[in-house]
């Protein structure tokens, strides 16, 4: 171990810009799965006060999933203090050389943090016991902790984490101390009120909207609507007449209007009445994106999948089932649209930023301007949703340009169109798919082709190994027994920027997967459930949580009639995740009428809340299912608010029940894996009311009406 | 520049602002009650959603001068305490995830309710389908609003 350390007051004041008086312990969190190499920097700290406070200070951004209520969870179980007499304090200022990306994003904030911090909470545990035991002059072996107090059984003494901070501080750190049994959690486990919800509900917590600095003035920026076209001329005139306008300043991406209010900015910046220079895509649009799709998928594909000889096996089935599927580009729309609060000179500037990777930011507006890195300082404001969207520091360099140009403080505010035609979006895709059942309907072959843009290529470089595993992540994994099993991947970049969103190619690969599978059972003549469960031998997670779902949801049994039900099954993101839909079907339109999921991801730490963000993944996976499609025309994006990109309603919520296999295994993602299977399970529900296969998303009724 | 007088969670507010500024604005620039949010600008998410004289309306979508005498009610002229049976629902539910929607939602569900104290699952659908939320957090909405009809 040797991760957690005792820390000097000095360096921990250096770092949390907080006292350290009291039992201070510093420790390093792994910020990504990949991560090999150990910093030697810690990026978290525990500190228990003289009276007993518990502090956490930890770099983590919450979007809305949580984690912030979670971590603590964690440590408070293995420290033994009484839940909540705790705070936590989430280190907003951001050095990239520390703290990593600080991504938020692939689910792994729980994943990550879970072992770090049940150690540390064990150590600080220890240390406490130990301090106690040399009070009272005891074998430590005689005492134990309970609701931050460590007891002495045999004489009934007993003392306080605050009373014995102090002296906890000065006994070594433990080497290897023993964690607790899962079987006794007390914390872990239980539904705990997530701690900033009051603030929530009061309407007193700052997003990055909300942040105001002295002197501050708003501002919008005129982009060209155009993937990489730029704006040629405007009327500077007519923009400053505007009341409250006080100045048009030019900017990499545009002209920012600088105003007294986020209207005067909005009217401002519409007066400029902008001419653009269209650039290279001013031609492009959705049906040539789709012809590229089609070429590409006719290339060589790079193979990230290769098991047997899919082609022979191919010739040789007895069956072979022929599928093409389109999934089209989507918007983010995180409710809170994109901005950002700079204050900026040459020298050094300060941020206020909803983000997911405010490391990774900091360093981009380190780089971009040549600031040095202790010159920069980024304040992570709460976000109104993340989804992945907010990640690449193209905003926040944009706010800081807008700041240093109009040398004032300065709001860049989206509005809800600027993010909607600015996005980075979830890739549209092609999925070729072939499969072969031999004589008795068992599978023997399959093939997948996946044509789409590439997010980490066209953002960090990087080869095509790397971007065909991204872009078959979800696919290449097909968890079924078939002996001959092809996978590959065709890079199809577009002028059209492609984001991480939500379980990112998850969502597309599943649904191809998912809705074959099905017409593959249809074809072999089975139940979609059986057929799929009898090639699950070898893999006993899928199959757990495909029984739960079909279990809970009354698979095979009779339903009101009018009522269809469809399965899908999927991993990703280290858990696994099985979603069956109950929908009618009257003249094409679709209504799911209830969602049963059940996932896998090991302990839960805090199950209402793992319950919301599966209730909150299937409504944005329904919303993608039935209505999310970015459309695009004359090189620019055709959506624009939510009457061309509309959003689930209340009324058309389905009832969703959320179960969990429950393990001891340690915790795995939950805000991304129930993507993944609601557009199957939906589509697949539609096949079963209308007899028709869905091919494309949304779901669309003209396609429902081929019957 | 037009001279407004606001009566806003019981206090008058004088402020100057272009004519045709939209309530929002005026409450989140200019007079620094954020609790209201923008999500759409034109009417359509109800992220704005503020009362009336009790009615629930879009903030985006009334300029400031036309609010006139009717009495402004944001999500900060609920009680500071938490202690309206709306927002106690919304606590003991768990409604909120990221919350950008949540003022808004807060604001629907205790106008419904002053106006039908014990809604149907239709009438909440009727009532409340006009708001948004990206995170989906409906079905909690939902049961939020049924626990505060039982206490009111
Ligand atoms: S911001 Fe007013 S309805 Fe969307
Ligand atoms: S809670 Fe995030 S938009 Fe509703």
């Amino acid at each position: 171990m040797g991760t957690i350390t005792k820390v000097s007051r000095r360096e921990f004041m250096k770092a949390t810009g907080a006292a350290g008086t009291g039992l201070v312990l510093a420790f390093y969190l792994p910020l990504g799965s990949a991560e090999s190499a150990e910093p030697f920097t810690p990026n978290a700290w525990i500190r228990i006060d003289p009276n007993g406070t518990v502090h956490l200070w930890v770099h983590r951004p919450d979007m809305g999933q949580g984690a912030r209520t979670a971590l603590p969870m964690i440590l408070a179980e293995e420290l033994d203090v009484e839940w909540p007499q705790f705070e936590r304090v989430m280190l907003g200022a951001a050095d990239a050389n520390v703290y990593g990306s600080q991504l938020t994003g692939g689910s792994t904030s729980i994943r990550t943090s879970w072992e770090r911090l049940r150690q540390a909470g064990a150590a600080a545990r220890h240390m406490l016991i130990a301090a106690a035991a040399a009070e009272w002059e005891v074998d430590p072996s005689t005492c134990h902790a309970s609701k931050s107090t460590v007891v002495h059984e045999p004489s009934g003494r007993s003392l306080g984490y605050g009373e014995l901070a102090e002296r906890a501080a000065t006994m070594p750190v433990p080497e290897d101390p023993p964690l607790k049994d899962p079987e006794d959690f007390q914390i872990v486990g239980q539904p705990m009120p997530r701690l900033d919800h009051p603030a929530r509900v009061g309407g007193t917590l700052t997003f990055g909207m909300d942040v105001k600095v002295p002197d501050m003035l708003y501002a919008c920026v005129a982009r060209c609507p155009v993937f990489g076209g730029t704006v040629a001329g405007y009327d500077e005139a007519a923009a400053r007449a505007v009341e409250g306008v006080r100045d048009v300043v030019e900017v990499e991406t545009g002209v920012a209007v600088v105003a007294e209010s986020t209207w005067a900015a909005m009217k401002g910046r519409d007066a400029l009445n902008c001419q653009f220079d269209l650039g290279e895509a001013a031609d492009l649009n959705s049906a040539g994106i789709a012809e590229l799709f089609e070429r590409r998928g006719a290339d060589e594909g790079h193979t990230t999948r290769d098991d047997g000889d899919a082609n022979a096996a191919l010739s040789t089935a007895s069956r072979v089932l022929n599928a093409t599927f389109e999934v089209p580009f989507l918007a983010h729309a995180t409710f809170e649209p994109m901005n950002c609060t700079a204050v900026a000179d040459e020298e050094r500037c300060e941020i206020w930023v909803p983000t997911q990777a405010p490391g990774l930011q900091h360093q981009g507006v380190t780089q971009h301007f040549g600031y040095a890195p202790e010159n920069v300082t980024l304040h992570v404001a709460y976000s109104g949703g993340g989804f992945g969207r907010r990640i690449l520091p193209g905003y926040v360099v944009e706010a800081v340009s807008v700041a240093r140009a109009a040398r004032v403080p300065v709001k860049v505010v989206w509005t809800r169109e600027d993010d909607m035609h600015h996005d980075q979006y979830r890739p549209a895709s092609r999925h070729i798919l072939s499969a072969g059942l031999d004589r008795s309907g068992n599978l023997v072959a399959w093939k997948h082709r996946v044509v789409a843009p590439s997010i980490t290529g066209t953002h960090f470089g990087g080869d095509l190994q790397a971007a065909a595993g991204e872009a078959t992540d979800g696919a290449a994994n097909l968890p079924y027994a078939v002996p001959n099993c092809h996978v590959d991947y065709c890079r199809a970049d577009t002028a059209v920027p492609p984001g991480w969103w939500r379980s990112v190619f998850n969502t597309q690969n599943a649904f191809a997967n998912e809705c074959f599978i099905d017409e593959l059972a249809t074809a072999a003549g089975k139940d979609p459930v059986a057929f799929r469960l009898a090639m699950l031998g070898d893999a006993p997670r899928h199959r757990g949580v495909l029984e739960l779902a079909a279990e809970r949801a009354g698979w095979g049994e009779p339903l009101p009639a009018g009522r269809y039900r469809g399965v899908a099954l999927h991993y990703s993101f280290q858990s696994w995740a099985a979603q069956a839909a109950e929908v009618s079907v009257e003249d094409g339109q679709i209504r799911v009428h209830r969602v049963v999921c059940a996932v896998d991801c090991g302990i839960v730490v805090n199950p209402d809340d793992s319950a919301a963000q599966v209730e909150g993944a299937i409504v944005l996976g329904l919303t993608a299912a039935l209505k999310g499609e970015i459309t695009v025309e004359g090189g620019r994006v055709v959506q624009g608010n939510f009457h061309d990109y509309p959003l689930l309603l209340m009324r058309e919520m389905p009832e969703v029940e959320t179960y969990f296999v429950e393990n001891t295994i340690d915790p795995t993602g939950i805000g991304e894996p129930p993507v993944p299977p609601i557009a199957p399970a939906v589509a697949n529900a539609a096949f079963a009311a209308t007899g028709v296969r869905v091919r494309r998303l949304p779901i669309r009724p003209q396609d429902l009406r081929r019957a | 520049m037009a001279r407004i007088t606001l009566n806003v969670n019981g206090a008058s507010h004088t402020v100057d602002v272009p004519e045709d500024t939209p309530l929002l604005w005026v409450l989140r620039d200019t007079l620094g009650l954020t609790g209201t949010k923008y999500g759409c600008g034109i009417g359509l998410c109800r992220a704005c959603a503020v009362h009336l004289d009790g009615e629930p309306v879009a903030a985006c979508s009334i300029r400031a001068s036309a609010v006139g005498e009717r009495e402004v009610t944001t999500i900060e002229g609920l009680p500071a305490d938490l202690s309206h049976p709306v927002q106690r629902a919304w606590i003991t539910e768990q409604v909120p995830q990221c919350g950008y929607c949540q003022p808004g939602q807060i604001m629907g569900a205790v106008a419904l309710l002053a106006r039908n104290p014990q809604p149907s699952d239709a009438d909440i659908d009727e009532a409340m389908s006009p708001y948004l939320c990206r995170c989906g957090t409906y079905q909690r909405v939902r049961r939020a609003i049924h626990r505060a009809a039982e206490e009111v």
